[in-house]
């Protein structure tokens, strides 16, 4: 008995509505994000994580207003990232509800930024989320703007580095996989989880539940997350929870 | 007329998803306050809490909530969250120490680096996530099986497992208070608004609890 390892769906939003593409073309609307999370909680999600893929000026209020209805009916931890750039961007989220947030692009050009942020609102709510791709054998580094832009940066140090200057938790993505269904990237998954004294969840390329399995057993994750398998009822939370617990896996039930 | 609970709003973020879970498991009105004057009217009242210990307590003095937290206690009851449960206790060791309000005996310590599962793998902190308290028989727990969890998000904790006021215990490495008690205040390390419908039969039992242990 202790701590389970958690299952956490991931709700790409844009402009108020989810949707999930294969590697960001494609995108297929999935539904309204209140809805959507509403049945998560009811299946046994969690957390929900709520990633704002466009995060333009514009739409930021859409954002707010959205995580405010989910967090007043959903009684479970909610991650929202996308464009969180400034100390009064993560202030905002947390009073319309949020429990985390997640940096991302904003850590990458400036770091401290992730220092100045878990000083103010603390570690417990300050998530990092590194867009992972493999450059050679056992090496990975950061990408930036959607697995575009190169930055030179190793993964596993600047997981490190992260950790050290405050992040809570490290969300990473690897970009080789996301919206493949090909299964995680175990090798950097574990490289991560090994290398940092933090949480650390899995994300990108979920297509069946052994999958998830992996991730917690090979990869050595503290959670995975998912979308299209859950977006499109491909699997409900139960089924995968289910498929964790019979392969030994602590789950909550 | 609805019985009226205070949330104490002294700056801690977690205010509103408080007032909201508390909103959904009762009949209740819900006010978010830092008035002692009308914190005072409240039949109930709510200490929430999260980030750091001094920076909670910190917070509270600049309202001069510290001093209405004490009066309240054994006269309105209170119930503590997270780190609002934290600054209950007598000190804590974060940032440079914290002298915390002592309403329980003991100090809030951090989870040691070195930390290992039954498998003997490292476990990470903070603790985050869902896991079990073993509960005792007080009855805020009432309808609440043993072991069932609740969500976590913490690097200190009450270590003191053993001491009198402990009413429920989670093991992470080792055994630490899940949640402490006396007469007329409860107080949880987990956060009852993030852990779904345990968490909302908590809150359910704090606006029927007369106080008693």
């Amino acid at each position: 008995m202790g701590l389970a390892k958690r299952i956490i769906p991931c709700l790409d939003v844009d402009q108020g509505r989810v949707v999930k593409g294969v590697q960001f073309e494609d995108i297929r609307d999935a539904g309204d994000p209140v809805e959507v999370s509403r049945r998560y909680n009811q299946e046994g999600a969690d957390e929900i994580t709520f990633l704002d893929i466009t995060a333009s000026h514009e739409n930021r209020g859409t954002t707010y207003e959205t995580v405010s209805r989910m967090a007043s009916e959903v009684f479970i931890p909610l991650t929202v990232g996308g464009g969180v750039r400034t100390t009064d961007n993560i202030r905002d989220l947390l009073l319309a509800g949020a429990d985390k947030v997640s940096i991302n692009t904003a850590a990458v050009f400036d770091p401290e930024f992730v220092k100045r942020a878990s000083d103010k609102f603390g570690s417990q709510c300050i998530v990092v989320a590194i867009d992972a791709k493999q450059v050679a054998p056992d090496r990975w580094e950061i990408f930036t703007h959607g697995g575009r832009k190169p930055t030179g940066l190793d993964c596993v140090e600047w997981a490190r580095r992260m950790v050290s200057y405050g992040a809570g938790e490290i969300l990473l993505t690897s970009m080789d996989r996301d919206g493949t269904r090909d299964g995680f990237d175990l090798g950097v998954t574990r490289a991560v989880a090994d290398a940092v004294s933090v949480p650390v969840i899995a994300s990108g390329g979920v297509g069946q539940l052994d999958h998830l399995v992996d991730g917690v057993l090979k990869g050595h994750a503290d959670a995975v997350l998912a979308a299209s398998i859950f977006h499109f009822r491909q699997y409900t939370i139960a089924e995968a929870k289910a498929a964790m617990q019979a392969a030994g896996i602590e789950v909550r039930l | 007329m609805a019985q009226k609970v205070a949330v104490i709003d002294y700056g801690s973020g977690n205010l509103h998803s408080v007032a909201k879970a508390i909103e959904h498991a009762g009949d209740c009105q819900v006010l978010v306050s830092s008035d002692p004057h009308e914190i005072k009217t409240a039949d109930r009242v709510v200490l929430p809490g999260v980030g750091a210990m001094g920076d909670c307590m910190a917070g509270l003095q600049a309202r001069g909530l510290d001093s209405l937290v004490r009066e309240l206690v054994g006269h309105t009851p209170l119930m503590g969250v997270c780190v609002g449960m934290q600054i209950l206790a007598e000190y804590g060791e974060e940032s440079e120490g914290v002298d915390a309000l002592g309403i329980f005996p003991g100090h809030i310590i951090r989870f040691p680096n070195d930390l290992t599962d039954p498998n003997g793998l490292s476990l990470k902190v903070p603790h985050m996530g869902w896991n079990q308290v073993s509960v005792t028989t007080h009855p805020m727990w009432r309808g609440i099986e043993n072991l069932t969890r609740f969500y976590f998000v913490h690097s200190y904790r009450y270590a003191d497992w053993q001491a009198p006021c402990v009413a429920g215990i989670c093991t992470y490495g080792e055994p630490f208070a899940a949640a402490l008690a006396r007469e007329g205040v409860f107080a949880v390390q987990f956060h009852p608004e993030k852990s779904h419908d345990a968490g909302l039969s908590l809150y359910a039992n704090f606006l029927t609890w007369d106080g008693s242990c």
